[in-house]
């Protein structure tokens, strides 16, 4: 996957430097989380329309809006929504609010160690664990050990989603470890038999997901599709495009239709992430 | 040493005629170059730190406001308001003031207020967080139970306390400090003073080849290999943390306390050794009580000089050490230096916002941190050679 996506920037690199491929070029940047997808997306739709060239780089969600706002990039991939600061450099720069779409569901997981007997977990919960509340697993019917906290670094989309959803904006415990990239949480919970982390559903071989409850009194639900898509995993989120209005039309308007449609959806699925309900597409 | 002309009975002169030979042009320009060459490098570090430090300006003055509750007016102010007033209020230079349309301006507004909705309007959010006092003394935030030093840069109430930084930069160096140096040491004491010259001329090159190791690979092999390694040994809880940092930190700045203490020691003069062998000590000897104490400055000089390279080191920290912002002294737990803060923030700070400055702030206090280090050890260098050359 690695090869082909530096296989397409270098494609799409060269083409930028040759005159007669002017036409139909499309720049796509912003989430690590969604690199893959990014990349699948633009591999699809070229092999079908092949005057097409989209060059898709990652970085963060964060570099993608940056480069929106400078009007370095058509399309900036976000696993959050954009932010008001974010905004108004938009409004500064080109005078006016980017397009938002929305793309694909994604499922948080939280991930413990294979051996950990707990089984499900509430918001509430998590939120005591995560800021630090609660340090012990036995506090949660589990072995008496401390808990070690696995998080994101405070760049990554997946962090702030996090931090407003389940944390209700509070700060993560100062102790929490900080992981460059969701496989990292993911091989470090996999190591440490007392760790719970976070990340996105892509990701996930080697640890057990723990089936989260909304309050006390609801029933715990697995992560999967069904439940992501339905809205009864309580931790779901959708993964954005935005885009300037002003160039909002030929190529990238159908670029962006393509990818909301069934076929386009069809890949989100494939590639690991849930698609987006019909009803949502026209949004 | 034959006599030459001192600044005293040095004769007038131009383009090299005082040196008693005949004017060469392109010599004295082949000098002027190498002195401006030799200059630009001072200059360059000269102008990066005075970037650094204007960027974190606005901070060293307390001029930077980082308070979230600002005062909005509701949208249908905005006819009322005058063109001066608009720009003002959401912050417009003329120019983009200009370039703006009635609609753009007024989702301005709109932005404003959803903004504000969002922040919760207690004490904190008024609090302008990157004011000194902040930055380096504990603060009870609501939420919190206690008065405490938080580093939180990405919050709706961004916190940017710098003692737990300092302090987790400090414990990894020390750890690093503690492990490289005794190890360095004798290897030097070993290369310099009772190594046979064959195996010395194996030694010495080797020791130093370890420095060309990028940092990134050690990082990586600390990461995956004497993490699991340590732990295993020595049980802690945390995989990652200030030691297993701090061990691999040490394998980094090795070769360059060996390299300086090694110089050092090898630059006692020989006829010191000589004089002592001659009275009838050992080789041990005549290393650990004539050499080493004469060579004391420059081996502290390194010392200090690894102790820089450790606190500089950015790699190895930012993959080994946990990266957690906790205040503890103790070694086992995960630790967050001031320089992984950087590397990984640094990339999705906004240009000229007040996380940038504050990434910057710390930049600035390395490099202070460094070159004040890089003083010391030469100044103790500098006695060094004063003190063998028996001018001390």
């Amino acid at each position: 996957m690695k090869y082909a996506l530096f296989g397409i920037g270098l494609a799409a690199g060269l083409l930028t430097l040759a005159p007669e491929a002017q036409a139909g070029k499309v720049t796509v940047k912003g989430s690590d989380t969604m690199v893959i997808l990014a990349q699948k997306w633009a591999e699809v739709y070229m092999s079908k329309n092949p005057g097409t060239r989209i060059q898709v780089t990652g970085g963060g969600s964060g570099i993608g809006l940056a480069a929106l706002q400078n009007q370095t990039t058509d399309l900036a991939n976000s696993s959050r929504k954009i932010r008001g600061k974010e905004i108004e450099a938009c409004l500064r720069n080109f005078g006016r609010r980017p397009t938002e779409y929305k793309v694909a569901l994604d499922g948080i997981m939280i991930f413990v160690h294979e051996s950990n007997p707990i089984k499900e977990l509430s918001l509430e919960q998590l939120q005591r664990i995560f800021t630090g509340k609660v340090r012990n697993w036995k506090e949660l019917g589990g072995p008496d050990a401390r808990i070690n906290l696995y998080s994101r670094e405070n760049s990554s989309g997946t962090y702030e989603f996090f931090k407003e959803h389940v944390l209700l904006g509070r700060d993560f415990a100062a102790s929490a470890q900080t992981m460059p990239g969701t496989a990292a949480v993911v091989a470090a919970v996999a190591k440490d038999r007392f760790a719970i982390g976070y990340g996105g559903a892509g990701y996930g071989a080697g640890v057990k997901h723990l089936a989260i409850k909304k309050d006390e009194n609801s029933p715990a639900i697995e992560p999967n599709e069904e439940t992501v898509v339905n809205g009864t995993y309580p931790i779901w989120r959708f993964l954005y495009i935005y885009v300037n209005p002003a160039i909002d039309k030929g190529e990238v308007a159908a670029y962006i239709r393509w990818i909301r449609s069934d076929e386009g959806q069809k890949v989100v699925k494939d590639i690991g992430f849930f698609p987006l309900p019909e009803k949502m597409r026209g949004e | 040493m034959p006599h030459k002309y001192t600044g005293t009975n040095r004769p007038a002169g131009w383009m090299g005629l005082h040196r008693g030979h005949k004017a060469r042009p392109l010599e004295w320009l082949a000098e002027k170059f190498i002195l401006l060459v030799s200059l630009s490098a001072t200059v360059i570090i000269f102008l990066i730190f005075l970037f650094v430090t204007r960027e974190a300006l606005p901070i060293i003055l307390g001029r930077m406001d980082s308070s979230a509750v600002k005062n909005v007016r509701p949208l249908e102010d905005f006819d009322k308001m005058t063109p001066q007033e608009i720009q003002a209020y959401l912050h417009l230079k003329p120019a983009e003031y200009a370039r703006m349309d009635r609609e753009a301006l007024l989702e301005m507004m709109k932005v404003r207020l959803e903004a504000k909705e969002e922040i919760p309007d207690d004490k904190d959010a008024r609090v302008n967080t990157t004011a000194w006092r902040y930055l380096l003394l504990p603060y009870q935030w609501s939420d919190y139970d206690r008065p405490e030093y938080i580093w939180q840069p990405i919050s709706q109430i961004p916190k940017y306390n710098l003692i737990p930084l300092i302090i987790g930069s400090l414990k990894a160096s020390v750890v690093a400090l503690l492990f490289a140096v005794p190890l360095a040491l004798g290897a030097a004491i070993y290369v310099s003073q009772l190594a046979s010259p064959r195996l010395k001329e194996w030694l010495k090159p080797g020791i130093e080849l370890l420095a060309g190791i990028p940092s990134v690979v050690l990082g990586f092999f600390a990461l995956i290999v004497m993490a699991s390694f340590l732990q295993h040994i020595f049980g802690y809880e945390s995989r990652l943390n200030a030691f297993v940092a701090g061990i691999a930190l040490g394998l980094a700045i090795i070769p360059v306390v060996f390299s300086i203490a090694e110089d050092a020691l090898t630059s006692v003069p020989r006829s010191f050794t000589e004089g002592a062998l001659a009275l009838g000590s050992t080789k041990w000897q005549a290393a650990w009580h004539i050499v080493l104490p004469a060579a004391v400055p420059g081996v502290f000089a390194a010392v200090v000089l690894g102790f820089g390279r450790a606190i500089g080191e950015t790699m190895i920290v930012l993959m080994a050490s946990g990266n957690a912002s906790i205040v503890s002294w103790s070694l086992l737990d995960s630790t967050r230096t001031m320089t992984a803060t950087i590397a990984a923030e640094m990339a999705e700070t906004v240009v000229g916002g007040h996380h940038y400055r504050m990434l910057f702030l710390i930049g600035a206090l390395l490099f202070l941190v460094t070159f004040i280090g890089n003083m010391v050890a030469d100044w103790f260098i500098h006695r060094l050679k004063k003190r063998l050359e028996g001018r001390a």
